[in-house]
């Protein structure tokens, strides 16, 4: 078990070893969520930055409430309310953000390779909380770790994403993710929203989904992000609800225990019917809770140690 | 760099004699027994505390309930190791709220396992009393801390290397001093 890294960008770059050990960590810490008093001290005195320049309700609050859980102080910027508006630079903002010292900066951004970019100048540890369609890592850990909950072993599992795979930041964690962990992974949805050359990351396609559900053990819905989506990818969204729609029929195909995963936010009724979405086999909530539990241990990897 | 072994202080047999007696002592100083609750610190501890339930129940007939703690989140030295130590969970499933917990440890030593200790403890709930039993304590306090049950006194010099293993994870029972052999 060992953790030696700096900042948290993506998925990509992390070994199977790692991986367990943020599995295993956030393991440890969800115990302290279900304490009397929720708070232990051991990120006492670090500084984070929460900079968000897109909207969030779970990721931000989630980082937000896993800081305060470790006694960490964090601050939350929002780029709306801030001289971002004034038309200051990302840069000169994260220049001037650094000169407060923070000891972490956690960023969302609508550009692909963000918080790559900033590595090149920070001091701070940068985490992606999602940068624009390429990553969003600490979704991804926290969808496997409530896969290992419910399903144990990953290497057997055929897993099902559907939806808008190619602006899905959460999609490509998960990819990355999953494949590392063995698992077999079906994509599925219309075929503008997943190109072939997804394949490269040695995953299937099948553009039926009724296909794409046989035996399936965990399926994921992903939202149409049509704030990313210049042009229209599908003739119309009732078209796309008939031929993607996760229902309970569709379900029926899947595993008689097949868990259904969505990283929110919900479009109830276009891509899960909302009987699915609270029924029994949905895990979408033990996933906000597991995000908590990922997200101290990431925090506590990164920033725990000394002199990095 | 490699380590000599100095002395076997203790094998199987003195490890059983020393348990029996610290559970008869904790039986003689807590008059409640439905009150008590014990408490391992990771690693060692925990199979300590074990034990002492399991004599307790011998004699008494009665399951105290047994509690693990991992103190890693309330160390005090976190800047100065590298990487960063493994977490593993606490694992106390009853309220600790007025109950007597007695916290068992292997090694008694500077007395920061045992501060760290306290605090998780008391972080979650507010116990009548907390007593400590360790194996060994070894001298060297750096805080003011002093252990309620002693398996045994052991005198011993910074450089040494105090070691407990127990066959629950080393195969077997035994205490030695060791000490890191010479670099050149």
């Amino acid at each position: 078990m060992a953790f030696n890294r700096k900042h948290l960008l993506g998925i990509k770059e992390l070994n199977k070893d790692e991986i367990m050990t943020i599995l295993d960590t956030a393991e440890s810490f969800r115990e302290i969520s279900v304490r009397e008093i929720k708070k232990v001290p051991t990120l006492r005195g670090k500084t984070i930055i929460n900079l968000f320049y897109e909207p969030s309700t779970r990721t931000r609050s989630s980082f937000e409430i896993a800081a305060k859980r470790l006694s960490a102080d964090i601050i939350n910027f929002n780029s709306s309310t801030s001289s971002v508006a004034k038309g200051e630079s990302l840069k000169d903002t994260i220049l001037n953000l650094e000169a407060m010292r923070p000891d972490a900066i956690i960023i969302r951004h609508p550009a692909s390779g963000t918080p790559y970019f900033l590595t090149t100048f920070c001091k701070s540890s940068v985490i992606n909380a999602g940068d624009g369609t390429h990553e969003h890592p600490t979704q991804a850990l926290l969808d496997a770790l409530t896969i290992k909950q419910e399903k144990g072993d990953f290497s057997k599992l055929k897993v099902v994403i559907a939806g808008d795979i190619l602006h899905s930041r959460v999609a490509k964690s998960n990819i990355f993710l999953l494949t590392k962990m063995g698992a077999k992974i079906v994509l599925s949805g219309p075929p503008p929203l997943v190109p072939v050359e997804f394949r490269e990351f040695g995953v299937e396609i099948d553009y039926n989904f009724d296909n794409a559900l046989k035996d399936a053990d965990v399926i994921m819905m992903l939202r149409i992000q049509r704030e990313r989506q210049g042009k229209n990818f599908f003739p119309s969204l009732r078209e796309y609800r008939n031929l993607y729609s996760l229902t309970p029929e569709r379900m029926e195909k899947a595993k008689k225990d097949a868990i259904i995963m969505h990283p929110g936010p919900i479009n109830r009724g276009i891509e899960l019917s909302a009987d699915l979405a609270d029924s029994s086999k949905s895990v979408i909530l033990k996933q906000v809770e597991n995000g908590i539990a990922v997200r101290m241990a990431i925090l506590y990897l990164l920033l725990g140690g000394g002199g990095k | 760099m490699g380590e000599k072994i100095k002395a076997k202080i203790m094998d199987a047999r003195k490890i059983k004699r020393a348990l029996n007696r610290i559970t008869m002592e904790i039986l003689e100083r807590n008059r409640d027994l439905n009150n008590v609750v014990i408490i391992g610190i990771r690693t060692r501890g925990v199979y300590l505390a074990q034990r002492i339930a399991e004599i307790i129940k011998e004699i008494e007939k009665i399951d105290i309930p047994v509690g693990i703690l991992d103190i890693t989140l309330y160390r005090d030295d976190f800047s100065a190791l590298h990487p960063q130590p493994v977490v593993k969970k606490t694992e106390i499933n009853f309220p600790v709220e007025n109950r007597d917990v007695v916290l068992v440890d292997d090694v008694l030593f500077t007395g920061r396992t045992v501060r760290a200790a306290m605090d998780s403890l008391i972080d979650l709930g507010r116990p009548k009393t907390i007593q400590l039993a360790v194996l060994i304590d070894r001298g060297h306090r750096e805080l003011p801390i002093r252990a309620d049950y002693v398996g045994k006194f052991l005198p011993t010099s910074r450089r040494e290397i105090v070691k407990v293993h127990l066959k629950e994870i080393d195969g077997q029972d035994e205490v030695l001093i060791t000490e890191p052999s010479e670099i050149q």
